[in-house]
């Protein structure tokens, strides 16, 4: 067993390819996630990943397009049901309106999951995730999707920053809140339909929340928490994968652990 | 820049087809401290939001630093009613500083002579209301007089020419109270900029005030304090007696409002029964 080994194989390459454009932007965008605690959205969000993905492979579509398709169907319609301009954001409501999207997107999911039985050997690695068989494409794909979406939220980074914290002061300093809140869940939505291929549809917390949260124990500057969650990010997926290349249990499961254990870490050195 | 800071003449804001108050006229003039007075829902904060132009005129016209209404929010220092953060706000002071100074702007800030040229300026607005000892601290973690003065610390830093203090002392004991008004007259006079703060009690900054806004009746009269507090003037803009009294030490105590009484309270910490 040995560490260049991982780097033999082009299906591992590009797992890691695609696991580090997924980490930097899971931990990223999950960063201003936590911050907004609209956790609960991205919750979400990652369950409607699955229908979307079981959906496409009934259709005979590649499983990627699912889960963009369905992440940035779902955002459109968080953010029409919590749009109310934020003024009086009412969140029990809210809570209530997405909690009820979620449950019908899940059982959407094993709808299209039944109706293919094909898809019954896939059920594990649309849930807990699977590097295997990612192609050049999806690669390519997610090297596009990633450019994008940090690019999208490096432009808004402040602006969305003041809107989260400080709403009413950034509303009257002319910030557009109301259209950053909306831009900010179609950004969430590809990074959870990005993460989903890696980690899958269940799993995507381990690096949307669990990175900032623990970052965010570690600091409260801005700057310093939000490069902290990307290297937490990136650490777990490049240890995971590695652990999961030579082990017969999903990476999802490694990757998860070890956000999870520098987490409990973080807490109890705090 | 002799212009008024804000001129109100015969406004009128409506909010959900009912009239929150008609036929308010006013003027705050650059440098002068207004106190904006009423019973809770009389529309105090309508007024700040109208100022800001984050809500129409339904009726009348107004300016605000020689400009519409909402067209100078740049040069105003906007601080809301609120809002304490809880525990768990992950963010410094100095960053929320920060966010009122540039925050609006899109793309990452960069290093070099702007960054530095920020840096002091939220530096001096952070000193300037003594808040530098914990200014780097989580805000959570803080008091509510010592978040109050960061956030007047957040509306200074653009050096704005008009302060919009909705309720800043509301949340404050009485020592802190006092203190925060003293800051805010202070920087109103040695920095000339205009402040209208909105208050529940005019007692504890009623030495430092030019001018009163006074809200009852679905409208509001503005004068000097002790033209407007006066049974006379309250009791036409409530429609009903009310009586101005003065205690032996010159706090004003208003007696006879229809609802909960808006001014009240006393000054010095002992006795005091406020019901908040």
């Amino acid at each position: 067993m040995h560490i260049d080994e991982l780097f033999q194989f082009h299906f591992m390459t590009n797992a890691l390819i695609a696991g580090t454009l997924v980490a930097v932007m899971a931990s990223a965008i999950g960063w201003f996630m936590v911050v907004r605690q609209q956790t609960f959205a991205g919750h979400t969000l990652s369950l409607v990943a699955f229908p979307g993905a079981a959906a496409a492979a009934l259709a005979g579509a590649p499983v990627f397009v699912g889960y963009f398709a369905a992440c940035a169907a779902g955002a459109l319609a968080l953010s029409a049901v919590s749009s109310g301009d934020g003024h009086a954001r009412s969140l029990g409501h809210e809570s209530a309106a997405i909690g009820s999207v979620q449950a019908f997107a899940l059982g959407l999911g094993f709808l299209f999951v039944s109706l293919y039985h094909g898809l019954l050997n896939g059920l594990d690695s649309l849930l807990f995730g699977t590097f295997l068989g990612i192609t050049d494409d999806q690669v390519l794909v997610l090297l596009g999707i990633a450019v994008l979406a940090l690019g999208t939220l490096a432009a808004i980074a402040r602006p969305l920053l003041f809107a989260s914290v400080d709403a009413d002061v950034a509303r009257a300093s002319g910030v557009p809140v109301a259209a950053l809140s909306a831009g900010f869940l179609l950004l969430l939505g590809l990074a959870v339909a990005a993460t989903s291929q890696i980690t899958g549809a269940l799993l995507v917390f381990a690096l949307l929340v669990t990175p900032a949260a623990t970052a965010r124990l570690i600091t409260s500057r801005p700057g310093l928490s939000l490069a902290l969650s990307v290297a937490i990010g990136l650490v777990v997926t490049w240890v995971g994968l590695a652990i999961a290349y030579f082990s017969i249990y999903p990476v999802g499961f490694y990757v998860t652990s070890l956000a999870f254990g520098l987490y409990v870490l973080a807490r109890v050195l705090r | 820049m002799n212009e008024e800071a804000v001129r109100l003449s015969h406004a009128e804001v409506r909010l959900g087809g009912r009239a929150i108050w008609s036929d308010v006229s006013l003027c705050i003039r650059p440098g002068e401290f207004a106190a904006v007075l009423g019973s809770n829902g009389a529309g105090k904060s309508t007024l700040i939001k109208a100022i800001l132009g984050l809500l129409p005129l339904s009726a009348g016209s107004g300016t605000v630093l020689g400009r519409p209404l909402g067209e100078a929010n740049r040069l105003i220092g906007y601080l809301p009613q609120r809002r304490s953060f809880d525990a768990a706000a992950r963010i410094r002071g100095v960053d929320l500083v920060r966010l009122g100074l540039d925050g609006a702007r899109w793309g990452i800030p960069l290093p070099g002579r702007a960054s530095a040229e920020a840096r002091r300026r939220v530096d001096e607005s952070i000193e300037l209301v003594g808040a530098a000892g914990y200014a780097e601290r989580a805000i959570g973690q803080l008091s509510g007089g010592e978040q109050q003065r960061l956030l007047i610390a957040q509306a200074l830093v653009r050096h704005p020419r008009l302060l919009l203090l909705d309720e800043p002392l509301d949340s404050l004991d009485l020592p802190n109270q006092v203190t925060v008004a003293a800051l805010v007259q202070r920087i109103c006079r040695d920095q000339g900029v205009a402040v209208m703060l909105v208050a529940h009690d005019v007692n504890p900054i009623l030495p430092y005030l030019d001018r009163v806004v006074y809200f009852a009746g679905r409208t509001a009269v503005e004068g000097a304090p002790r033209e407007v507090i006066t049974s006379e003037t309250l009791s036409r803009l409530y429609s009903a007696p009310i009586e101005v009294l003065e205690t032996s030490d010159g706090r004003l105590v208003v007696v006879g409002t229809p609802e909960a009484p808006a001014i009240h309270g006393d000054r010095h910490a002992h006795g005091h029964d406020h019901a908040h």
